[in-house]
């Protein structure tokens, strides 16, 4: 196992790298600019300028190679030098990644938003998981009874009715009708005291219920599917058959057993923390990743798009990585070697 | 206790504070809630020309000289707005020379002097800089600091209008101190000051969350010793227009929010709950749907739509450009659309009043029948399928827009009437990043205009229409060799129309320019260059706790910030 | 011939059959005895066959506009109202039912089988393991926006001229959301095939010289049916809800094509002003993944070798 780990690491590494070249070359043939967002009044010569001076200009290789130097060499001699305070080089003379838009370092906005998008869209996908393993359960073990009937059928609503619907469904609702729950999200609230404490689960309770109960419903179908295979099996009629408690064989035998493609689909979910829930976060504006990706990307703002979306995908490789190998350690039938 | 206090808490805590205090006290109103449904990004107008970005930062820095809600030019940092009459002006029309109002200091204290004015003209006209507010400095030959309470301004060329550096929220000044370090190249890297820059507005920048949210508190420093009100500001972005006008109007959890073209059924509902009202108010903004006048077939291969691939195959024919704009209902679309926001419009020039032609009436009014006997008088006689051809060619149009729910309900309305007159439509809509990125790779841009119509709303920055008019010259009509920069897109070209533009950058006098740009606007309007369909006005909605609201489309909404107070 | 003698013998013939059973009639008895499976695709070929020949019955023209009578609820002659514009609701919903299912199938059916080709190739063959499942990581890592923009820069004239506006755009759509949601198919089926090919059944039809693809079809593939019909059902709803975001950034149907998500996404801001706005597409789309997830469901059970046996 650790030689297989081992070798996907190094194999990671030219992954990424063409993944990112492909990336640069998408953006760059996009045909979005950085000048649409602007008003009209402003002449087309000046918008000229502005795209040179924002380094359109020069040639896409010579383009790729500086946001190569500075993605792999400067921000991450930046992030040591903030951590140890001793000052590396010519630390002045280091161009960082800045976005177009903001024109700040792209790294400085990504961990200005982490906070928000991490509390909101990991706390949704936590609840959304604990909501749906006892579901897809019970729905497997009781499969066409009452509760079987009525948990495919919210969860199956719950998934084919879009987030941006019953966002706004929540917030007319919740917000505008009954007064109980912010619709705005504030992003300046600190938590120092319990009355804040109540308003900051105040302001996530309606975005964190909308991502859970589509991530619910999404993750219960398959823990359910994954179950009744199992139950099937002559493993549990071999349990049964021994005497061992129903209790016993369910948990421990038939769960263990299902949770193995079930890990895969949770492990893969993860880097979706990361990258945000855009419509959701957008409803409800949590400015989140999410958020600053979408307002990146039709801001055709090249450096921050770039960036995000590599960071995005060495998350991805990471947990397929690590998605892989806990099946490994799920199934001992499991060889990769 | 279930009654809301959400997201004010903070600022209700003030406010009781402060709630027994008289009126007219600095700081005595608490907090201000804002919403910019598009999120600012930097509060730096140079380094982003974005709407939102330039009105945030006008909160904290200021020009010269703005324009009131009337579009009459009111003094800020001045005592008095330079003319001719009282010498501010030179005779020839080179110079214009403004006077500092004396003890106006920045926010860190420090006095402003002429010398930050001509810093900050320093500072956009850098080379290598992008600055995006050049057009503000368009022929500027220097600008210097006489001594510290008066900078000239020289131009190269005779300006009748000599108001567009230092005037209006585009060009506020910015300090010298702060900014010195950050001319040219350098000006990207400067986060801090672009951040947080160093104003003579009523607040200054507490903090800025690019693309998310910024808070201002009241600058102690601000001139007038008992404004502003409000002692914090917020100015929260993200989201769409429908749920920012929901927040004010419905929830009741922001005093403000900005530009909401929304259905006007929609606002109507939520504003009957109470808590919010909507204002609107005209600038010069035109929806229009623009002619195609050359052939945008791509047959044509690289000469697609530009005079050398030679005349559009219909829409060259007078007759029909004029049935298209006749069978417009526009009454209609503002109804469907634009509610009170919007007035029907046959001119591309409607403000303000000393340019705005009253000539041009013809098509206000939906004729179809007259519509359709233009176009049988023209040989246009309708086929099998109901579609009008002559000569084979089939009155058939791609009719392309920008992506936008008001938008395309207009598209939908207008392909209805136009069916009525035989003229088939197909539509199209575009992503706006691409649609006006003007990126010379894509082909989908307004400047390409490949297809035979186009329609988006535009309109010119202050009161003076000049140069808005001149992108209409031959000379301005995009092509590959201007690497698809200009703004005449109908391809629009006539001597008349040129002249009058030349004459008017030698007339100063007011009457005679508004004579010649009346005639201008006629000219493309009676010629069908440009089907104008809608004058917008923008809409915003504010609170009714909140007064001295005074909405303007001249400059930035909240240009009065500093009069705006909380009901007691 | 044969029939003229069978014939008198009608009676015992059934038995006699049920020996020679084929697999398609085996599971397709096994199906019918599932009683949410039958419901389901009643409800489905319901849907299907009122979006074919609906538009027959209820003969408004879904694009025609009356503005005098806009944001009506519930008449005898719109019985789901009228939108904004006094488009009629239920002319709408039939026709976007029409672009949506055929767009949610088609999509969904591309998706699947590049998703389960490449899961179960990557599973199976441990040599292309690692470079169909990179493949996946670049596929799961593109920014999906950008993607489209240059699909569709790159290829709409191209598809509009050969195909006409509509039909050139139903194919780029479904090719665009087809290759864009296979991944999560792809990474669970090679997960399952990793697991089943290590059971015993599979080492003995190995050891008794099955050829690979063989193996594959007869064994393999039956075993990871369950998270396939997953994918499937959940796909469907995805593909359906995809277009529906693709068409509001102007990179799908003209403007004034209905579709379900469509209808669905312009609805939501008039929930308050016209309820049957959002109601009537969203019921459409959850009956739709309802009815396709019941269908799975009696269709894996109607599969699986080890519940079929009983």
């Amino acid at each position: 196992m650790l030689n297989y780990t081992l070798r996907r690491l190094m194999f990671a590494v030219p992954t990424l790298l063409i993944i990112s070249f492909i990336i640069f070359a998408l953006l760059d043939l996009a045909p979005n600019d950085p000048t649409g967002n602007l008003p009209l009044t402003i002449p087309p010569e000046v918008r000229a300028q502005i795209r040179e001076s924002l380094g359109l200009g020069q040639p896409f290789h010579i383009r790729y190679l500086k946001w190569l130097e500075q993605f792999f060499v400067n921000e991450p001699l930046n992030v040591l030098e903030k951590m140890t305070g001793i000052e590396i080089g010519n630390s002045a003379e280091r161009l960082r990644i800045r976005s177009w838009a903001t024109r700040s370092p792209v790294v400085d906005l990504i961990v200005e938003r982490m906070p928000q998008t991490l509390l909101v869209v990991g706390m949704s996908y936590l609840v959304g998981v604990l909501i749906a393993v006892p579901i897809g359960v019970i729905s497997a073990y009781r499969q066409y009874s009452l509760f079987d009937q009525i948990g495919t059928f919210v969860s199956m609503v719950g998934f084919s009715v879009p987030t941006f619907f019953t966002g706004v469904v929540l917030i007319v609702i919740f917000s505008a009708n009954l007064g109980w729950f912010p619709s705005i999200y504030d992003t300046t609230l600190r938590v120092t005291d319990w009355s804040s404490f109540w308003a900051q689960v105040r302001q996530m309770v309606l975005p964190v219920t909308v991502l859970a109960l589509y991530n619910a419903a999404q993750l219960s179908r398959f823990v359910r599917a994954s179950m009744l295979d199992n139950l099937n099996q002559d493993y549990v009629r071999t349990a049964r058959a021994k005497g061992m408690r129903e209790r016993v064989v369910l948990l421990v035998h038939v769960l263990r057993n299902s949770l193995i493609p079930v890990v895969t689909v949770i492990a893969l979910g993860v880097p979706t923390i990361f990258s945000g829930a855009i419509i959701t976060e957008q409803i409800f504006r949590v400015n989140g990743l999410g958020q600053l990706l979408i307002t990146a990307i039709q801001g055709a703002d090249i450096p921050l798009v770039q960036t995000l979306t590599f960071i995005f995908a060495v998350l991805i490789v990471t947990f397929n990585l690590i998605a892989d190998i806990l099946y490994g350690i799920l199934d001992p039938r499991i060889r990769y070697d | 206790m279930k009654k809301m206090a959400m997201a004010l808490a903070a600022g209700v805590a003030a406010l009781s504070l402060g709630a027994g205090a008289a009126k007219a006290e600095r700081g005595s109103d608490g907090n201000l809630n804002i919403l910019y449904w598009q999120a600012v990004s930097i509060l730096n107008p140079f380094l982003s020309g974005g709407i939102k970005d330039v009105e945030a930062s006008s909160i904290v820095i200021e020009p010269l000289a703005k324009y009131d809600e009337t579009g009459q030019m009111v003094p800020a940092l001045v005592d008095e707005i330079p003319t001719l009459a009282n010498g501010g002006i030179s005779e020839d029309l080179k110079s214009i020379t403004w006077k500092i109002k004396e003890g106006v200091v920045w926010s860190d204290g420090t006095p402003l002097t002429a010398h930050d004015v001509a810093f900050t003209a320093q500072y956009c006209m850098a080379p290598d800089g992008g600055c995006q507010q050049l057009a503000k400095f368009t022929d500027v030959e220097k600008v210097e600091a006489v001594d510290d309470q008066t900078v000239k301004v020289t131009f190269s060329v005779a300006k009748p209008f000599p108001y567009g550096p230092f005037v209006g929220k585009e060009s506020p000044i910015i300090q010298k101190a702060q900014f010195e370090n950050c001319v040219g190249p350098k000006a990207p890297e400067c986060t801090a000051q672009n951040f947080g820059p160093i104003g003579t507005g009523p607040f200054r920048v507490v903090d800025f969350k690019a693309n998310d949210v910024v808070t201002f508190e009241a600058n102690p420093n601000y001139r007038d010793p008992a404004k502003p009100a409000f002692a914090t500001v917020m100015i929260k972005g993200g989201g769409d227009p429908t749920s920012a006008a929901r927040a004010v109007l419905e929830t009741g959890e922001f005093d403000y929010a900005w530009n909401l073209q929304v259905e006007p059924e929609i606002l109507a509902q939520m504003e009957a709950v109470g808590k919010g009202v909507i204002v609107t108010s005209f600038g010069t903004s035109v929806e229009r749907i623009e002619v195609n006048l050359t052939d945008p077939s791509p047959d044509k291969g690289a000469d697609r739509s530009t005079r050398a691939g030679g005349e559009h195959p219909f829409l060259k024919d007078p007759a029909v450009r004029k049935a298209l704009s006749l069978a417009i209902d526009r009454e209609l679309l503002v109804e469907a659309g634009y509610g009170a926001a919007g007035k029907p419009t046959c001119n591309i020039l409607p403000a303000p009043e000393n340019y705005a032609s009253t000539g041009v009436d013809w098509c206000l009014k939906q004729d179809v029948e007259a519509a359709n006997k233009l176009l049988d008088d023209a040989g246009w006689v309708p086929g099998a399928d109901g579609i009008r051809a002559k000569d084979g060619v089939r009155l058939s149009v791609l009719y392309q827009t920008s992506t936008n729910s008001v938008r395309q309900a207009t598209q939908a309305l207008v392909k209805d009437m136009w069916a009525q007159i035989g003229v088939e439509t197909e539509l199209r809509n575009i992503d706006a990043a691409v649609f006006f990125g003007a990126d010379p790779s894509s082909p989908d841009t307004l400047q390409k205009f490949y297809a035979d119509l186009e329609m988006y709303t535009n309109n010119f920055p202050g009161t003076d229409p000049e140069g808005y008019m001149a992108g209409w010259l031959c000379s301005n009509i995009p092509n590959p060799d201007n690497n698809w920069l200009g703004t005449n897109q109908p391809r629009f070209c006539n001597e008349e129309y040129d002249a009058l533009v030349h004459e008017m950058a030698k007339t100063a006098d007011l009457a005679e320019r508004g004579e010649l740009a009346k005639k201008m606007n006629d000219i493309l309007s009676n010629e069908g260059a440009l089907i104008p369909l809608i004058h917008r006005g923008e809409v915003a909605a504010h609170s009714v706790t909140v007064e001295g609201m005074r909405m303007n489309s001249w400059d930035s909404q909240v240009w009065n910030i500093a009069d705006w107070t909380r009901k007691k | 011939m044969t029939d003229t003698v069978l014939k008198p013998r009608e009676g015992s013939a059934a038995p006699l059959q049920t020996r020679q059973r084929t697999l398609a009639s085996d599971v397709w008895r096994q199906f019918r005895q599932h009683r949410g499976g039958v419901i389901g695709a009643c409800i489905f070929i319901a849907i299907v066959l009122m979006v074919i020949f609906g538009p027959y019955l209820h003969d408004i023209d879904p694009k025609a506009l009356d503005v005098r009578a806009k944001n009506q609820g519930p008449s005898f002659a719109h019985p789901m109202g009228t939108d904004n514009l006094g488009r009629d609701m239920f002319a709408q919903v039939l026709a976007g039912g029409r672009t949506s299912l055929s767009v949610g199938v088609t999509a969904m059916i591309l998706s699947l089988c590049l998703g389960t080709t490449v899961g179960v190739i990557a599973g199976y063959v441990r040599k292309l393991d690692g470079w169909l499942m990179r493949l996946t990581d670049l596929f799961l890592a593109l920014p999906l926006l950008p993607l489209l923009l240059v699909i569709i820069m790159l290829f709409r004239d191209t598809l509009r001229k050969a195909f006409g506006p509509e039909t050139g755009i139903f194919f780029l759509i479904v090719f665009v959301i087809g290759i864009t949601s296979w991944m999560q198919t792809a990474r669970i089926v090679r997960g399952a095939v990793l697991s089943v090919k290590e059971q015993e059944f599979v080492l003995a039809a190995k050891s008794i010289g099955t050829p690979g693809r063989r193996i594959i079809l007869r064994h393999i593939l039956p075993n990871v049916l369950s998270p396939i019909m997953v994918s499937a059902t959940l796909g469907i709803a995805t593909a359906i809800i995809t277009e529906s975001a693709l068409s509001f950034l102007g990179l799908g149907f003209p403007s004034d094509f209905p579709t379900w998500g469509r209808l669905l996404y312009d609805g939501v801001n008039f929930l308050t002003i016209n309820p049957s706005r959002v109601i009537w597409p969203g019921l459409a789309i959850s009956l739709t993944v309802l009815s396709i997830n019941y269908m799975g469901d009696g269709l894996r059970d109607a599969l699986d070798p080890r519940i079929r046996g009983r």
